[in-house]
């Protein structure tokens, strides 16, 4: 039997013509979760023996002649905090330990009606806040390229996944730049789809505004595939797009020929020099495929970081209320129902989860209201407002996805800001409700990924898929 | 503001508590809405089910669940807005946050300074005015029982159930202006204003069930002055209960002020069996709820020509239809029998009557005398209680005799009353030609009728077959034999 491909396009065409078997498929990735996961933790939970039985059934399907998806034996790493029926789903927090959702996210019924296998829950920081995925009740992941380092976050573990060659393909979550920023620390393709493109019925709540649910992948081909199995309207989600998922894999080799794509000069600085470089190399190479290069600016750029630390620290203190221990996840008892909720909240949310809590409820507190989230929503608009005269102008915009490689563990962690600064690149596109993503360009110091971003305007994401696939051609992806 | 037929309200001389204190009250009434299922999830909404039954992801607020509005509950918001003569707006929906037990996602959906509905009014049948500052959508909480300890309250409890089946269940919550200066007016405000959603069908409205209740914000002042510091009162649980509340809890902040002391601004309850009221909370312990607008939702922005269709779907209400009595009957629209009549629904019943011959006022006495159970539509053919209204308008019954001839009537679902009548031996009746017919058909057969006379019941025929005959069969059988009964003596 052929040897298995890297790719999730080549798995299903290999699966569904017979070549290869989903079972084999499975049982390979699972011997190398098998090898090397005691020293990534990409997973909270390897669901190794429903896979197989997944596998399996696929493989029945095949050898009857039935009808399988465009995904079928895939295998698919799930980001633990979207939601699975009957399977532990954790957020890797201690206040839902142990919680085993009734129902699926929307996600996941796509995936598993595509016939793609789930392996597993990922590891993320703690409610998917945080930039490193150190914040996890569960410990953290390593980057599988350097296990001394981080692999960004907050989905740390869907991308480590990916990287690792766990699974092919993976799925996150983007409040803030939690799918890219790792995409481009673990040198993978990482896709922030337009706000309501993707259902988020099933995705534990961080910031219901800003999140989206999107894919990591080793190629922007099967980012792309991804995206349109996982894409389109759900009746579950009022704030889902009523449209049908776009087409967009053929975007991805269509080519920037005619293209006008935005270059920022007033970028807010901080990007470390090699990750500057691989800008300019980014823009050299799409202007030699035929895109105009065009120089624009976004000056309500800088005030993004501090928007979005009070519109989603707001939205999470409310969403995140319901952790309240009368119902389901952990429950410290104490002598009554006031006391019982805070020993249980005290207890089974960590640092940074504590923080943002205060911080979203001081935000939305009488007297306060104004002063910070009114503002806060103010900036959010005029920052939309920039992005529109933006694309009046051009097709897409192109900066770093970082402004850092992948960091040292431990280096950021006690130091909020500077962990904060790492999502000043991914920020402006959650709270303008774009698409973006992260490609993987080059290197920089330590010979560790860099990895670009293409931004569009809403619903481009064709435009951003065409930008992703001509900056993986020019030969940046590893 | 609307064009409401405002003014300022004072309270007339009458009006005035003793000292020369006026009471001033605006009510906050939540109204379950009829609709299918809950307000943002498909689970049933209904009442008196076994416990956690109709429950889904979104009702128990469990992670990554997320809301859906239901356009029923969004149309039959409409109609009371339009009934209250409100302006129904683009609205958004916000989160009211607060930790409580019953309350799945510890925070309530509501509308906060967007509602749906916004500056209507209501007028009351005695004339009253009483602004209505706005009728939002919200979802209803879950239920607790708190078992042991003396109250039924949490405080002291060993542990407390709680029911879901009613989380998530579409309220509408209607906030009047504070244009109500005594309790009766208060009272009369709460029965019309269900009346109305009785008659739109927005809601059963029953306070016993829960499915109305009703928040009374209560303060005093002399006329002339800026209004008192008000209190809530909430466990309000009947209409009755509403007026005995307010009164004592004017008396009661009058008390205060006279005395020397001021009124603190705070949420009291209402303990029917005491007949009076308790601090709940204070305003300083008052949670600070963090309204944000709900992300998960987006804006609602009724089109002209769904408020339009809405608007021409609503039946004539309880206004409407006194006033059609009115017409009906010459009846004051705040009469007794008008209002029960409209209460009832059973104007359209009435109006039945009349189209069918009968007398109107009769008719609309009947009504309300003998179809208190009988809901809006009784059973008993109209026109059988049109023809008994005829007979007593006509002096032909007495009103006791027509009263009895009622009653048998609605008994058996339905009958005529001049047969009743007759069986019964109530003379007065619009016999008299058939009498007459019996007279000249015993003179044209005299073997016949003496032997019916003798006993031979069967003889009986050829005297009523004349009688017919001589009436085209128009005469009543049963009126015939008991004419010729009488004559007999038997």
């Amino acid at each position: 039997m052929a040897s298995v491909p890297s790719t999730a396009t080549d798995i299903a065409r290999a699966v569904a013509s017979g070549a290869l078997t989903a079972r084999a498929v499975v049982d390979e990735h699972l011997a190398r979760i098998e090898a090397r996961e005691a020293q990534i933790h990409a997973f909270n939970l390897v669901t190794a023996d429903a896979a197989r039985a997944h596998a399996d059934a696929i493989d029945a399907d095949i050898a009857a002649g039935r009808p399988v998806g465009p995904l079928a034996g895939v295998p698919v790493a799930l980001k633990d905090n979207l939601c699975t029926h009957g399977v532990e789903t954790t957020c890797s927090s201690r206040i839902l330990e142990g919680w085993k959702p009734p129902y699926d996210a929307t996600v996941v019924s796509r995936l598993h009606a595509a016939g793609a296998i789930s392996v597993g829950k990922t590891n993320l920081d703690e409610f998917a806040m945080g930039s490193s995925t150190e914040n996890s009740a569960f410990g953290p992941t390593k980057n599988p390229l350097d296990l001394s380092r981080v692999p960004g976050g907050s989905s740390g573990g869907s991308a480590a996944a990916v990287a690792a060659g766990f699974s092919p393909v993976s799925l996150g979550s983007d409040t803030g730049g939690s799918i890219r920023q790792p995409a481009a620390l673990c040198g993978v393709v990482g896709v922030k789809p337009t706000y309501g493109l993707v259902s988020r019925y099933g995705l534990v709540a961080y910031a219901s505004s800003l999140d989206q649910i999107g894919p990591f992948a080793t190629t922007v081909a099967d980012a792309a595939l991804i995206t349109e199995v996982i894409a389109g309207h759900d009746p579950m989600d009022s704030t889902s797009i009523p449209q049908p998922a776009p087409s967009l894999v053929a975007s991805v080799s269509q080519g920037v020929a005619g293209m006008r794509i935005g270059r920022v000069t007033d970028l807010p600085g901080g990007a470390e020099p090699e990750v500057m470089q691989r800008l300019d190399d980014a823009f050299e190479a799409l202007a030699a495929a035929g895109a105009e290069i065009v120089d624009i600016t976004l000056p309500s750029l800088s005030y993004a970081l501090t928007a979005y630390y009070l519109i989603a620290p707001a939205e999470a203190s409310s969403n995140l209320a319901r952790f309240d221990g009368v119902r389901y996840g952990l429950r410290v008892n104490a002598a009554d129902t006031n006391a019982m909720y805070g020993v249980t909240r005290a207890a089974g949310f960590g640092d940074e989860v504590k923080r943002r809590i205060m911080l979203g409820t001081y935000a939305l507190s009488a007297g306060y209201y104004d002063a910070y989230y009114g503002k806060a929503l103010k900036v959010r608009r005029i920052i939309a407002q920039d992005f529109d005269s933006a694309y009046a102008r051009v097709d897409a915009i192109v900066m770093p996805t970082s402004p850092l490689v992948a960091f040292t563990a431990g280096e950021k962690v006690d130091d909020p800001m500077a962990m904060y600064l790492c999502d000043i690149y991914t920020i402006p596109t959650n709270l303008a409700g774009h698409p973006a993503m992260s490609v993987p360009f080059g290197t920089g110091a330590h010979g560790l990924p860099v990895g670009i971003q293409v931004l569009a305007p809403a619903l481009g994401e064709e435009a951003m898929f065409r930008v992703g696939g001509a900056l993986e051609a020019a030969g940046g992806a590893r | 503001m609307s064009d409401s037929p405002l003014s300022s309200v004072v309270a007339t001389a009458d009006q005035l508590l003793p000292g020369g204190w006026e009471m001033v009250v605006g009510l906050e009434v939540h109204v379950e809405l009829a609709t299918r299922t809950k307000l943002f999830s498909g689970s049933p909404n209904r009442f008196g089910d076994e416990p956690n039954v109709n429950i889904d992801p979104v009702t128990l607020g469990l992670p990554g669940a997320l809301p859906v509005l239901n356009k029923q509950a969004v149309e039959l918001a409409m109609r009371i807005g339009l009934a209250l003569n409100c302006r129904i707006q683009k609205c958004i929906f916000h989160r009211k946050n607060y930790f409580y037990p019953d309350m799945p996602k510890a925070y309530q959906i509501s509308q906060y300074d967007l509602p749906l509905n916004a500056d209507g009014y209501l007028a009351l049948p005695s004339g009253t005015v009483v602004g209505v500052e706005r009728a939002h959508l919200e979802e209803d909480t879950g239920k607790s029982t708190h078992i042991g300890g003396a109250t039924g309250r949490i405080h002291g409890s060993d542990y407390s159930l709680i029911d879901f089946n009613r989380a998530g269940v579409p309220l509408v919550e209607i906030v009047s202006r504070p244009d109500i200066r005594t309790s009766e007016q208060a009272r009369e405000y709460v029965s019309e204003l269900r009346a109305i959603l009785e008659a739109i069908g927005a809601s059963d409205a029953k306070m016993e069930e829960g499915s109305m209740r009703c928040d009374a914000n209560v303060s005093v002042h002399k006329p002339g002055t800026p209004f008192g510091t008000r209190c809530e009162i909430k466990n309000v649980n009947s209409i009755r209960a509403l007026g005995r509340a307010i009164d004592y809890e004017a008396r009661r902040q009058i008390d205060i002020i006279e005395s020397g002391g001021t009124i603190r601004q705070e949420t009291r309850h209402w303990d029917d069996a005491e007949g009076r009221t308790h601090t709940l909370r204070t305003k300083e312990d008052a949670d600070d709820y963090r309204y944000f607008p709900e992300p998960d939702l987006v804006t609602v922005d009724p089109s002209h020509e769904w408020i339009e269709s809405v608007r021409a779907s609503l039946p004539p209400l309880p206004a409407a239809r006194r006033a059609m009595l009115q017409e009906l009957t010459g009846y004051d629209p705040q009469s007794e029998a008008v209002i029960v009549a409209v209460e009832r629904g059973q104007h359209e019943y009435v109006k039945e009557i009349v189209d069918a011959g009968g007398d109107p006022v009769k008719a609309l006495i009947y009504v309300t005398q003998a179809f208190a159970e009988a809901g809006p539509h009784p059973a008993v053919p109209a026109a059988d209680i049109a023809a008994l209204t005829l007979l007593e308008r006509d002096n032909k019954l007495s009103a006791t005799q027509a009263k009895t001839v009622l009653a048998e009537i609605v008994a058996n679902g339905g009958g005529d009353a001049v047969a009743i009548a007759a069986s019964k031996g109530f003379e007065a009746m619009d016999t008299s030609a058939v009498e007459a017919m019996v007279d000249e058909a015993i003179a044209a057969d005299p073997d016949a009728w003496a032997k019916y006379c003798a006993g031979e019941e069967k003889a009986a025929g050829a005297i009523v077959g004349r009688v017919m005959k001589a009436s085209k069969g128009k005469a009543d059988g049963k009126v015939v034999s008991a004419i010729m009964q009488s004559r007999r003596g038997s």
